[in-house]
């Protein structure tokens, strides 16, 4: 089990998301962050006086999927998000040592996604 | 190349413009040609009481009508997403200014002065004689014309503020200033001049349209129409699959706000378009735009419920306007029983235009539905509805009245000929107009400023800086990154960073 932190432009949001749903990784969560890495920051003008703001928006998506399924997420984020410009983001993979569903109390990898094996279930009909 | 022959003729060049422009100063500071109502206040330090009467409650009137800007900018405050309301705040100071100057400078001459087609009496308002021949088409009223003049400049105001609803959120600013040049100087008066400025719609057709369902809310529309089609849509309105998806505004209450200051301002609107206290028909007035108005409200709640099933706090808003914006034509010729009539269709109306039109156009605010639908609406009813004793006050149109007191559909052709006369010549002016704005300036920002919202690109300030600045940074004691490979380079003007 691994989890994918994620990055992005907001832009880049929206095409991820459909293209993981059609995969068949509908589980992830998002957060509005801000941070800054290497993209400058902008100045505001106020009344004659400056304030430059160096931490921009970003959307962070995090995923956890089976071992697996990594490099699919990966593959994914990095074909919609990359723009070739400064602040496009970066991505995380981190290990994950247990899962659980709530609801059921069941735990391990088919807990993560839609069903164990989609992605390359979705790839055979693709 | 600076030649020893070209300094002297840029001085002599300067020397001329320089002169030329201190005789027009000149000019204008003569005091103008003394006029006759107000001949006896300079003579005597008093006005007539019935002119004093009169001018006090256009000036009201007009004070109203100006309050409407604010209507108009915390509606669309209210519609706008968080990061593009600054903007509207400073669109609407700079266009009511512009106005005001172009409007005094040739609009008014346009509008109100005599002539079939256009004016061409009162530039600058000064050297126009007896203002009460001047303007015959005011004469019902002996305000002074400096009250008359400013009531019909808030007018102006208004046509030009609706303009701009349906383009939020992705339009550059240069436009709005371009664009409120060319509409208060010359689009705005002469078509209103046509309608209610003693035109030949008016005169020789026999349009009515008391305070301006079409000279001022059909106008406007027309123009936001002509911007829209070429502008387009916000990206994001549309998906993959062309269906509309939902941009919901920041803040309902701002839009509520900006409906009750708005609804305020018709009182002025209607009613002050007597020009006139004293004959006592502006309370009357007043009573049938506040009918039409609650008629209105009530319809578009249940139009909505019955199409979404949900009480549309936008939609009872959107019905509000709507209804008063039917009513300000026939405001001044119809019963008072007919106004929730008109004003409830209009609720009805209303509504579903905005959601026919919402799948092909993007309008924020719903500004073609509720100011050009409900106004063609409003223009029409005055030839069912118009009364004979208020057509035949008012001096224009059938004297018999409307469909339902003279069975003649007379009235109802002058209405819809003057509909089609206006909405044509504005939309191809105000077209002409937008597409040399296109191809010159341009229209659109770009899609990354856009994205980061029009406050921060444009103006670079946020309207709501606490939420888009994270708060160290707010108070100040954030640094930008030091030590790490490249030096960050200095920060980029909004516009750079954004681009």
């Amino acid at each position: 089990m691994k989890k994918v932190e994620a990055f992005i432009r907001h832009e880049a949001f929206e095409p991820i998301r459909m293209e993981l749903l059609s995969l068949g990784f509908p589980s992830l969560s998002i957060m509005e962050v801000k941070g800054s890495g290497r993209q400058k920051g902008i100045t505001e003008r106020y009344r004659g006086a400056e304030l430059t703001n160096y931490l921009r928006p970003k959307v962070k998506i995090e995923c956890v999927v089976a071992s697996a399924d990594v490099q699919t997420i990966i593959d994914t984020i990095l074909k919609h998000a990359r723009t070739g410009s400064i602040g496009d983001g970066k991505v995380f993979v981190l290990p994950v040592e247990e899962a659980y569903r709530i609801r059921t109390g069941e735990s391990g990898e088919e807990t993560l996604q839609a069903h164990p094996g989609a992605a390359s279930e979705a790839e055979r009909v693709a | 190349m600076t030649g020893p022959g070209r300094a002297p003729t840029l001085s002599a060049m300067n020397r001329l413009l320089r002169c030329a422009l201190l005789a027009a100063a000149a000019l204008l500071a003569l005091p103008a040609a003394a006029s006759a109502d107000s001949l006896e206040a300079y003579n005597n330090g008093v006005l007539p009481d019935s002119v004093a009467i009169n001018s006090l409650w256009v000036i009201v009137a007009g004070c109203l009508v100006m309050f409407m800007q604010a209507g108009f900018a915390f509606l669309e405050i209210g519609f706008s997403r968080g990061k593009n309301v600054g903007t509207i705040v400073a669109k609407i100071l700079v266009n009511f200014s512009i106005a005001a100057i172009m409007y005094w400078a040739i609009g008014f001459a346009f509008a109100f002065g005599p002539g079939d087609l256009i004016g061409d009496t009162g530039f600058f308002l000064r050297d126009f004689g007896d203002p009460q021949e001047t303007f015959a088409v005011m004469g019902l009223s002996n305000a002074t014309i400096e009250s008359k003049w400013f009531f019909q400049f808030v007018f102006c105001a208004v046509s030009l503020a609706i303009v701009w609803g349906t383009t939020l959120e992705r339009i550059k600013f240069g436009v709005y200033v371009i664009y409120a040049v060319v509409f208060a100087g010359f689009i705005y008066p002469i078509a209103s001049h046509w309608v209610f400025g003693g035109g030949w719609l008016q005169a020789n057709v026999g349009m009515q349209d008391f305070a301006g369902s079409t000279a001022v809310h059909l106008i406007g529309a027309t123009g936001g129409l002509a911007v829209l089609l070429l502008l387009g849509a916000r990206r994001g309105k549309y998906g993959p699959d062309g269906k509309p998806r939902a941009i919901p505004g920041h803040s309902m209450p701002l839009f509520g706000l900006g409906i009750l200051i708005l609804w305020l301002g018709w009182y002025g609107f209607n009613a002050g378009s007597t020009l006139n206290a004293q004959d006592g028909r502006f309370p009357e007035i007043l009573l049938v735009t506040q009918l039409a108005a609650s008629a209105g409200v009530i319809a578009a709640i249940a139009t909505a419920y019955w199409k979404t099933k949900a009480i549309d706090i936008g939609m009872a808003g959107n019905g509000a306007i709507g209804a008063l914006v039917a009513i300000t034509a026939p405001s001044g010729y119809v019963e008072l029983w007919t106004a929730p009539i008109i004003g409830g269709v209009a609720g009805v109306i209303v509504p579903l235009a905005i959601y026919a039109i919402d799948k092909r156009l993007d309008d924020p605010v719903g500004a073609l539905s509720a100011h050009g639908i409900a106004g063609v609406w409003g223009t029409l009813s005055c030839g069912l509805f118009t009364s004979p004793r208020l057509a035949q006050y008012n001096g224009f149109g059938d004297p018999d009245g409307g469909l339902i007191y003279s069975g003649s559909f007379a009235q109802l052709g002058y209405q819809a000929l003057g509909i089609v006369v206006v909405f044509s010549f504005v939309f191809a002016l105000s077209f002409a107009t937008f597409y040399a704005i296109k191809k010159t300036y341009g229209l659109r920002v770009t899609a990354e400023e856009e994205e980061a919202g029009l406050d921060i690109s444009e103006h670079g300030m946020y309207g709501y800086p606490e939420q888009f600045i994270p708060a160290p940074e707010l108070i100040g004691f954030a640094e930008g990154p030091r030590g790490s490979r490249e030096r960050q380079q200095p920060a980029l003007t909004p516009k750079e960073a954004t681009s």
